[in-house]
């Protein structure tokens, strides 16, 4: 009985030590505190859960989705109501609406890690040089920012995928460009409250060139508020890509995307209600999570809050 | 003797505000030097203009015989290191002592930075058990030890000293000073120490100088200060405000 308990406690006390001996301890206990906080959120919790599920379910497609998600059965299966066979029903088509909302988690995953890849680096870029440099770099830089920030998102996104074809890389490429201004405004705003700060100030008096300081001093201070409203704009990701899958210009049919099925859904939705709303209600249940996640690492990474 | 540190009328202008009116100033090598003066009498603003980070209207600063240009090279940060006056706002918040430490030697290109970490929190007595230590974990008198060890380790010959301890409690102050005074000695390092402290000033300077409104008002040995003799009315002013309050009857 004791025994079992000093393992686990010992490693808590190894990992909140005071006097970490060695780089990876002070790592590694920074990162449980950030956890311990983490967790003690219920509903952020739930939402990591979600995520995870998500995650899983895409690796793992394959395996769960009892059908294939572009070959239907035309002759017997079209329309069907949610039943043992087909869970969520079938479509138009025929096809069990439950294997392709499986491998549709692939292409939502694929369009949300893409442009968090894409928009979330240029905007830290852009905000931390403006931001650190001053002056004209800073006029110019911003006044760009203004001006993408300018259009509606949607619409920007539309005259985008309009210039360079319907499809799913493009629309990726397209909620990208519209989405990097406000991570800008933020790492900005971040860089203008440390750079006039005793700390940058001492790295400056031991020769360190502007490069070095925002990239290794001032950009880590900038990444945790720019990771929080990333994934709190997730959610806007995923709904701006079934948009534009739902107007036609994301994802192709046969692709199983989200958005694109309930498009396909939209002509029966009072009759056949299961073909528009399983995918409406999968994307409900993603950008929740994805909320919820982000509300809860705002509260665990936050610098202002506590001493961390 | 040369002198270290070579000031010519420098003047400072943040924006149309003359913060530094004409000052000149020559500091020995291995002598402690000491500002003092009210709050913007400019004694911080000339430290900073010597590190560089303040605008230099006019005049010229010389270190160890080297003219200084509008810009700093990395062989002047190896020879002028400065503390700053307040320990929470001088170490960064995400950072390790460790790996405050480890940024000089890495822009400098120093190899053997592991035994260098190891003497320089060893020299402000601090010892390894701080090494992976955040900020946060540091009380105000350790911080001030970690920003001391910082500046040393690149051993500059001239420290920029910015009020150090006068964010800290008396007990903690009087060790920092002490820590300040024994690797003065050890490393003959020449001091420009600013405080509005005459007792501290009189305590580890030899020589000093008055300021007031950006302006040099008087230069005076420690000895003047304590025998009181001193030729300016600010001046007298300024011993007479350090007695502190005086109840009468």
């Amino acid at each position: 009985m004791t025994a079992s308990h000093a393992g686990p406690l010992s490693r808590r006390d190894w990992l909140l030590s005071e006097r970490p001996a060695s780089r990876m301890q002070a790592r590694l206990g920074r990162a449980y505190v950030a956890w311990r906080r983490f967790s003690a959120n219920r509903l952020a919790f739930v939402g990591l859960l979600i995520i995870l599920a998500l995650l899983v379910v895409a690796a793992f497609a394959d395996v769960l989705a009892p059908y294939s998600p572009t070959i239907g059965d035309l002759k017997n299966a079209r329309l069907l109501a949610p039943s043992a066979a087909h869970w969520f029903g079938t479509d138009d088509l025929g096809r069990d609406i439950y294997s392709r909302i499986i491998y549709g988690s692939r292409w939502t995953l694929y369009v949300v890690i893409l442009v968090a890849i894409i928009a979330a680096p240029i905007g830290l870029l852009v905000g931390t040089v403006a931001g650190y440099a001053g002056g004209w770099t800073d006029a110019v830089l911003m006044r760009i920012t203004d001006i993408f920030l300018a259009f509606p998102k949607l619409i920007l996104a539309l005259a985008f995928v309009a210039a360079l074809g319907p499809g799913i890389e493009n629309a990726v490429l397209a909620i990208a460009i519209t989405s990097w201004p406000p991570y800008a405004r933020i790492a900005r705003a971040e860089t203008l409250t440390v750079r006039n700060s005793d700390y940058i100030k001492a790295v400056q008096l031991m020769g360190a060139s502007p490069f070095r300081i925002v990239l290794r001093h001032i950009m880590p201070l900038c990444v945790s508020s720019l990771i929080v409203r990333v994934t709190l704009d997730m959610a806007g990701i995923i709904l701006t890509a079934a948009g534009l899958g739902f107007l036609g210009l994301g994802a192709q049919p046969p692709l199983p995307e989200w958005g694109t099925m309930i498009a396909s859904g939209r002509r029966f939705v009072l009759d056949q209600w299961w073909v528009a709303g399983a995918p409406g209600f999968a994307i409900l249940i993603v950008s929740l999570g994805f909320n919820l996640l982000g509300d809860g690492l705002r509260d665990a990474l936050d610098p202002r809050s506590g001493d961390q | 003797m040369t002198s270290a540190l070579f000031i010519d009328r420098l003047e400072v202008i943040f924006d149309r505000f003359r913060a530094l009116k004409g000052v000149s100033l020559e500091v020995q090598s291995g002598e402690s030097f000491g500002l003092v003066g009210e709050s913007g009498s400019g004694k911080s603003t000339l430290l900073r203009a010597i590190a560089g980070l303040a605008p230099v209207a006019s005049g010229s600063i010389t270190v160890n015989g080297k003219t200084l240009g509008p810009r700093r090279d990395k062989a002047f940060y190896r020879e002028v290191q400065m503390v700053f006056q307040d320990p929470y706002g001088s170490l960064h918040p995400r950072q390790t002592v460790d790996r405050l430490l480890q940024e000089p030697l890495a822009i400098h290109g120093f190899a053997d930075g592991e035994k260098r970490i190891v003497r320089a929190l060893d020299e402000v007595g601090l010892g390894t058990g701080f090494r992976f230590r955040y900020a946060h974990q540091l009380s105000g008198g350790q911080r001030q030890r970690v920003a001391i060890a910082r500046a040393l380790i690149l051993e500059p010959s001239i420290l920029l000293l910015d009020e150090p301890t006068s964010a800290l409690d008396a007990s903690v102050q009087a060790e920092v000073l002490n820590l300040l005074e024994e690797v003065r000695r050890r490393r003959k390092l020449t001091f420009l120490m600013v405080s509005h402290d005459l007792a501290i000033i009189t305590h580890m300077c030899e020589r000093l100088m008055v300021m007031q409104n950006g302006e040099a008002v008087e230069k005076l040995t420690a000895d003047d200060l304590v025998r009181r003799h001193v030729t300016k009315d600010y001046t007298r002013n300024l011993l007479r405000a350090s007695e502190g309050f005086v109840r009468t009857a």
